[in-house]
């Protein structure tokens, strides 16, 4: 089994604040899974919105936008100095490509030295979802993959933790704080990925009322805007 | 309420893996491109998307004659040449235009009013593709009656190839407040509703529960401006198509990209108006446009589907 330690002590006992890189993707879906465990995000758009977070997601989507919008406000550096410092981050599929080493477009963040290749799979016909067993939990995981990438097997590294594989290849890995899915827990209900992060982050349970924790949304900006 | 649960509509294939896709795209740019080389300036300045078509609106307006799906070697040439997804138009009702674009691996489909209608009666039935579909519309009925025909996603309709942002505008304030309009309604008043809109109940019932579409919802129709693309993004559209805002902005490609990589940025910096003045003051081109708020009904591409 997988140990966690905690990552940081909790400052001043306030409410832990998970970001959510929200430049373009899914951010809105994991927001939501936050919530849902009872944690409050923060939408990360620039590098002054990394101070004082736990942790941070980096969501599906397209990694060449992502890649280019983090340059141009200054959170593509940003965030290399905030893994380096010891920040956890938790990456789902494009966010996992950002993350990791490759050849090919997008410049990656290389947080965690495995090879992870766009596309891998194909084009969105070849999209695909499977139920999996992974090892941190009981049960399997309903897991959807989008034109996905494949990480490349780490063999038997021991930096690298593969803790769930489709077929040959690895969907969920593990490396000290860093925490890569080649699928997107965010689109379904399941919360056991999101609480393993939590987890990574020392964070052991939110139990903020989820009402408390809503942030603005599109929808209340819909409201607003009437 | 699980505003992020998908919700599988009856009966269409691949549903999660569609909606999937459709919600990875939002808080992106899906840009309009006739070749190669602007395909590349698309993806270069953050297009989360390009959208493969014969000719941008506003040439397609101009030019008159009958539009149909890109020509297949357009399209292949298109998909060699960017690792975003490419997307690609076929007519309304044009089944087989929509069978050789997913047999292309197109990874989305337009069933689009941009283009000549090619049948009066029917939309495509949607539901058994693997390919997921986006289709335009100008109300909540319109867009449920898509959505139940298997469409993964939909735009407002707008009015394309003119730059004028007014319709869009309208297009989405209405489905939303068509929304909010449900939302506080009883179980008979559901019924009339249906009825009255000529919608499925059952995609009635789920909107009033949950508040919003069951797919994401972006704008489209004579969006040219990183202004006009904040304004939708405010206004509730979860990401924005631009057509030929940005490749009739200017003829010189360096302009085009500033154009567009000012409206990438635009619509992710789309509440915070210090940095939309940051990243609007490299622009200085935009398309000329054509004010359509007098144009009679016939004379719209909106009007074209139901």
């Amino acid at each position: 089994m997988v140990s966690f330690e905690s990552s940081r002590e909790l400052k001043d006992g306030g409410e832990p604040v998970i970001g959510v890189l929200a430049l373009q993707g899914s951010f809105p879906l994991h927001l939501a899974s936050l919530r849902r465990c009872g944690i409050r995000g923060r939408r990360v758009r620039k590098p002054g919105d990394l101070a004082g977070i736990r942790g941070l997601i980096i969501p599906g989507g397209e990694s060449t936008t992502m890649e280019n919008l983090a340059r141009r406000c200054g959170l593509f550096e940003a965030l290399r100095e905030a893994a380096g410092a010891g920040l956890p981050i938790f990456g789902t599929c494009a966010g996992a490509i950002l993350m990791g080493r490759g050849a090919e477009r997008p410049d990656r963040l290389e947080l965690v030295d495995v090879e992870v290749r766009r596309n891998a799979y194909g084009r969105q016909v070849d999209s695909f979802s499977a139920d999996l067993f992974l090892a941190p939990f009981d049960r399997p995981f309903h897991s959807v993959f989008i034109r996905a990438p494949i990480i490349e097997n780490p063999g038997t590294r021991l930096d690298c933790e593969v803790l769930g594989k489709h077929g040959e290849n690895p969907v969920l890995l593990r490396s000290g704080r860093m925490l890569l899915a080649t699928f997107h827990p965010e689109l379904t209900d399941d919360l056991r990925v999101h609480r393993l992060f939590l987890r990574i982050c020392g964070i052991e349970e939110g139990n903020a009322p989820a009402e408390a924790l809503e942030e603005t949304s599109n929808r209340q900006l819909r409201k607003n805007s009437y | 309420m699980n505003e992020e649960n998908i919700d599988a509509v009856e009966g269409v294939s691949n549903w999660e893996e569609k909606v999937g896709l459709a919600k990875m795209l939002v808080g992106g740019v899906i840009m309009d491109v006739p070749n190669a080389e602007q395909a590349r300036i698309a993806e270069e300045a953050g297009a989360v998307a390009v959208m493969a078509l014969e000719r941008v609106p506003s040439d397609i307006r101009k030019d008159g004659g009958i539009a149909r799906m890109a020509p297949v070697s357009k399209i292949r040439e298109i998909q060699q040449c960017v690792s975003i997804p490419v997307m690609a138009k076929s007519r309304i009702g044009h089944f087989m235009e929509a069978e050789i674009l997913e047999a292309l691996s197109a990874d989305f489909i337009d069933e689009s009013e941009v283009l000549t209608p090619a049948d009066e009666a029917a939309h495509i039935d949607k539901t058994p593709f693997k390919a997921p579909f986006v289709c335009g519309a100008r109300n909540l009925g319109e867009a449920l009656r898509r959505i139940s025909e298997g469409a993964a996603l939909i735009r407002t309709k707008g009015e394309a190839g003119t730059g004028d942002i007014i319709h869009a505008v309208r297009h989405m304030k209405l489905i939303n407040s068509e929304i909010e309009e449900l939302s506080g309604t009883g179980e008979w008043g559901l019924w009339s509703y249906a009825d009255k809109h000529n919608a499925p109940k059952d995609l009635i019932r789920q909107v009033a529960a949950e508040g919003r579409l069951p797919v994401p919802n972006f704008a489209a129709g004579g969006i040219a401006t990183p202004a006009d693309a904040a304004m939708m993004m405010r206004l509730g559209a979860e990401a924005v198509f631009v057509g030929s805002g940005i490749f009739k902005a200017s003829p010189d490609p360096q302009k085009q990209a500033s154009v567009a990589r000012a409206i990438v940025r635009a619509v992710t910096h789309f509440d915070d108006p210090a940095e939309l003045v940051n990243i609007c003051q490299n622009v200085d081109v935009a398309m000329r446009g054509e004010d359509m708020a007098d144009t009679p009904e016939e004379q719209l591409l909106q009007s074209r589907g139901w």
